[in-house]
């Protein structure tokens, strides 16, 4: 076909999406239970928390950073709602100091990375144990209860409930990446994160306040984990002390997934949700057709190898 | 003249949508230099990458003594005796000297043990041969850059190359490592080696080389001894048209004062003090490694000043970040493109217009119409080929890339522009046109500073030249009255008073 809209530079450049489709397709043939807007619906769901994750990790990762305190971030403002709503502070009040506080914790990343120069791993791998360990003393290694009250079922709306039909967590999901993709590509900020991960002395070298845009780009990160804290923990009315453990690793599989490139200036947002929705539709798809949660990890680890590998083949 | 030891005839290669090498041939003979000149873009790299094999030619044949070759691979040509040596070194600082000359092929023992004493002792000699005063014991990273390049240098020869290649090799290297560098070509063409020398600098090849291969747009134009032509005669051949007057100078009045530096020590900067009038070019000058860019980004505010002061028009300024000095009129382009000038993973649009986001905004938001007028405008008033202004930067050529990161300063409208080796890696013809443009910015009253290692273009350019020497200036010229001699002189730091004329 010689239609330019399948020259062979636009296959490339969305073959994640181009396997999700097929991804959904084979699933479907395989099973009548796959493609059904009730099992679709619940997917997205289950995906959003990844997701909203793994839009922040990008921010990180397209400025050549990484960020392995998201899920300490998750937890530790997941039980800090708990307490605020056990405490009965309204959701309207209680949901932005959470929120605000995820910020912050990101922001704590972002200055020891930015000003005390330490690299991104080092230094959210040392958040990621602090906060987990802020977490258990906090909480006591237990569960904290949202309670039963008119405001603990006003906060059990954001994981369970329904709007214009569709759950809630999907809309979050929905405005995160829209949010995102306005501000990586309609304001300054999004340019300089794209600059910075591409060169930073030259960005720099340009008048541009580098510090800045790298705490702001962590701190945009802890915000959005602590929303998918948010909504983990409306889900379950309770705030469990080991929540997210792992969920770094998940969301930066769906941004390599989702090609862009952990050296930092480059890949796009929607790649991400592409990735994240891969993998969540390779869960569900295992799970519909018996495949075991052992054999689960394994398939999930050839897809990511697959998706890498074709990447650098194309480079 | 003898038969060439190398000679590539006809070749061809294509890219996709790009014809990159027409015809192209050379001819390398023993025991003479080959001059190999070109234009950026016209095809001297890929050449040597067919020669190497890196890439497999489409048509063309390639004879190396006598016999037709065709090298799968850089370490296939390496192993019959061609070697090259490219502008970026390929070497590893943290591993010792004889490490790197035997990288791949260390002499191993029946067990695998590396026998260190044989191959120090072997590294040893060739270090000896190149007169290089270090122990192949040291650490690579210990040594400066030109000796670096004799490592290379000592690896081919491990080789015994018949054939050495070197791309643009003084382009890092002080003066007086050039001159060893020179002195050791010599050598090796004594002992009967063929080197191919490619290099924009013109006087280098006119003092060091024997025959010159001139390509043009992938094409082979002419082969010529030395001193069968004179530089315009060449420069014609490369561009293809007639150049006149490489460097255009205009004359503008500047009485008042722009920029006052004053005292200003920074890191490896000391007690430096200098003025700069509005509509004025004032040349630096000097050796590489004697403060000039650290002068410079002190003024600009990207290198923390620890005393003295910056003073624009008559208000003390101080920059103590870029965007301070980018905000106070001062403009910066940096003489490391690629290390500090430009995001090489974006377009040409996203490069331009970083520095002046701010004004391209609405809010938060980026007007995109207005960026993308501001960046038409500035494509068009520099010239910039490039398909269009999403082009990914890093696929232009090193002129048109040098021309962006130009424009990118001027579009914050500075009142002093800080050119740093404009001009490095950029080839004659988008030479001439960035000249023209400084003499452009000049005429509109704009204070410029021109620092570069090339005198003719310091001489050429300047109103004013001041020459700096281990982080002082040591010399203050009227560009009237300068010459490339007078500038020598300074830079090496002889006595300021008996140079300076007044």
């Amino acid at each position: 076909m010689t239609n330019k809209l399948f020259s062979k530079a636009w296959l490339i450049e969305q073959k994640s999406l181009i396997a999700l489709i097929l991804l959904i397709a084979v699933v479907s043939v395989l099973n009548e239970n796959f493609f059904t807007t009730g099992n679709i619906l619940n997917i997205l769901r289950q995906t959003s928390v990844n997701a909203i994750i793994a839009v922040g990790m990008t921010l990180v990762i397209l400025t050549a950073g990484i960020d392995l305190s998201v899920g300490s971030v998750l937890a530790l403002c997941g039980a800090f709602a708990a307490t605020l709503i056990s405490m009965e502070v309204p959701v309207m009040f209680a949901i932005p100091v959470a929120l605000f506080a995820g910020a912050a914790l990101g922001a704590m990343s972002g200055v020891i990375i930015a000003k005390g120069k330490v690299q991104a791993f080092i230094a959210t791998l040392v958040t990621m144990t602090l906060l987990r360990g802020v977490t258990m003393v906090y909480t006591e290694g237990r569960p904290i209860s949202a309670g039963f009250t008119d405001v603990a079922d006003d906060f059990s709306y954001i994981g369970t409930g329904y709007l214009f039909g569709i759950p809630v967590p999907i809309w979050l999901m929905a405005a995160t990446f829209l949010s995102v993709w306005y501000l990586l590509n309609h304001t300054r900020f999004g340019r300089y994160v794209y600059a910075l991960g591409g060169n930073e002395s030259a960005t720099r070298l340009s008048g541009i306040n580098v510090d800045k845009v790298k705490i702001g780009v962590y701190a945009i990160c802890g915000f959005l984990a602590a929303l998918a804290g948010l909504i983990v923990t409306s889900r379950l009315s309770s705030a469990q002390p080991t929540a997210g453990m792992g969920y770094e690793l998940d969301a930066i599989a769906a941004v390599v997934l989702g090609g862009t490139s952990l050296a930092g200036g480059k890949g796009r947002i929607m790649g991400t949700l592409v990735g994240a929705l891969i993998i969540g539709f390779l869960n569900n798809a295992l799970n519909l057709l018996d495949v075991s949660s052992y054999f689960q990890m394994i398939a999930k680890a050839v897809v990511i190898l697959l998706a890498v590998l074709v990447d650098t083949k194309n480079k | 003249m003898q038969q060439p030891i190398l000679r590539l005839s006809a070749i061809e290669k294509s890219f996709p949508g790009v014809k990159a090498l027409d015809n192209a041939c050379l001819n390398v003979y023993p025991g003479r230099v080959m001059a190999l000149l070109g234009e950026n873009g016209a095809g001297k790299s890929t050449l040597m990458k067919v020669l190497t094999g890196i890439y497999a030619m489409d048509a063309g044949s390639i004879s190396y003594q006598g016999e037709q070759v065709n090298f799968n691979g850089p370490r296939h040509s390496q192993e019959a005796g061609i070697s090259i040596i490219h502008q970026e070194l390929n070497l590893i600082p943290e591993l010792t000297i004889a490490e790197n000359i035997f990288l791949g092929r260390e002499k191993t023992n029946a067990f695998g043990g590396i026998q260190w004493k044989t191959m120090f002792r072997e590294a040893d000699a060739l270090l000896k041969r190149l007169n290089v005063k270090h122990r192949a014991s040291q650490l690579l990273g210990e040594l400066s850059l030109g000796e670096q390049q004799m490592v290379e240098i000592a690896k081919a020869l491990s080789f015994e190359s018949k054939v050495i290649i070197m791309d643009e090799p003084t382009d890092a290297l002080t003066d007086t490592e050039t001159e060893s560098l020179f002195v050791v070509i010599d050598e090796l063409r004594k002992e009967g080696c063929g080197i191919v020398y490619i290099s924009h600098r013109l006087k280098e090849i006119f003092q060091m080389c024997d025959d010159i291969t001139v390509l043009r747009d992938g094409k082979f134009i002419a082969e010529t001894t030395v001193e069968s032509i004179d530089e315009d005669g060449l420069i014609e051949k490369m561009v293809g048209r007639r150049l006149e007057d490489l460097y255009p100078r205009i004359d503008v009045a500047h009485s008042d004062i722009c920029l006052e530096v004053e005292g200003l020590t920074a890191e490896g900067v000391n007690d430096v003090s200098f003025t700069l009038g509005r509509g004025e070019i004032l040349g630096v000058s000097g050796l590489m490694g004697a403060g000039r860019t650290e002068l410079m980004k002190a003024i600009y505010g990207a290198l923390e000043r620890q005393a003295g002061d910056v003073i624009l028009n008559g208000k003390l300024v101080n920059p103590i970040t870029p965007k301070d000095g980018l905000m106070n009129g001062i403009a910066y382009i940096s003489e490391d493109r690629k290390g500090d000038g430009l995001v090489l993973g974006l377009s040409v649009k996203e490069n331009m217009s970083i520095c002046t986001l701010g004004q391209l905004s609405k809010g938060l938001q980026i007007d995109h119409s207005a960026e993308v007028t501001a960046v038409e405008d500035f494509i068009r008033l520099f010239n910039v080929k490039t398909p269009s202004r999403e082009q990914i930067i890093g696929n232009l050529s090193g002129g048109n890339q040098q021309k962006v990161a130009i424009a990118k300063g001027l579009m914050t409208r500075p009142k002093v522009l800080i050119l740093d080796e404009p001009t490095r890696g950029v080839d004659v013809g988008a030479k001439k046109e960035i000249y023209q443009l400084i003499n452009q910015f000049k005429a509109d009253g704009m204070s410029i500073i021109l620092v570069s290692s090339e005198m003719p273009e310091v001489l050429g350019m300047s109103d004013r030249i001041i020459v700096m020497h281990e982080g002082r200036i040591s010399g203050e010229f009227n560009a009237k009255n300068a010459d490339q001699e007078k500038l020598m002189a300074a830079a090496v730091g002889k006595n300021i008073n008996q140079i300076t004329n007044e």
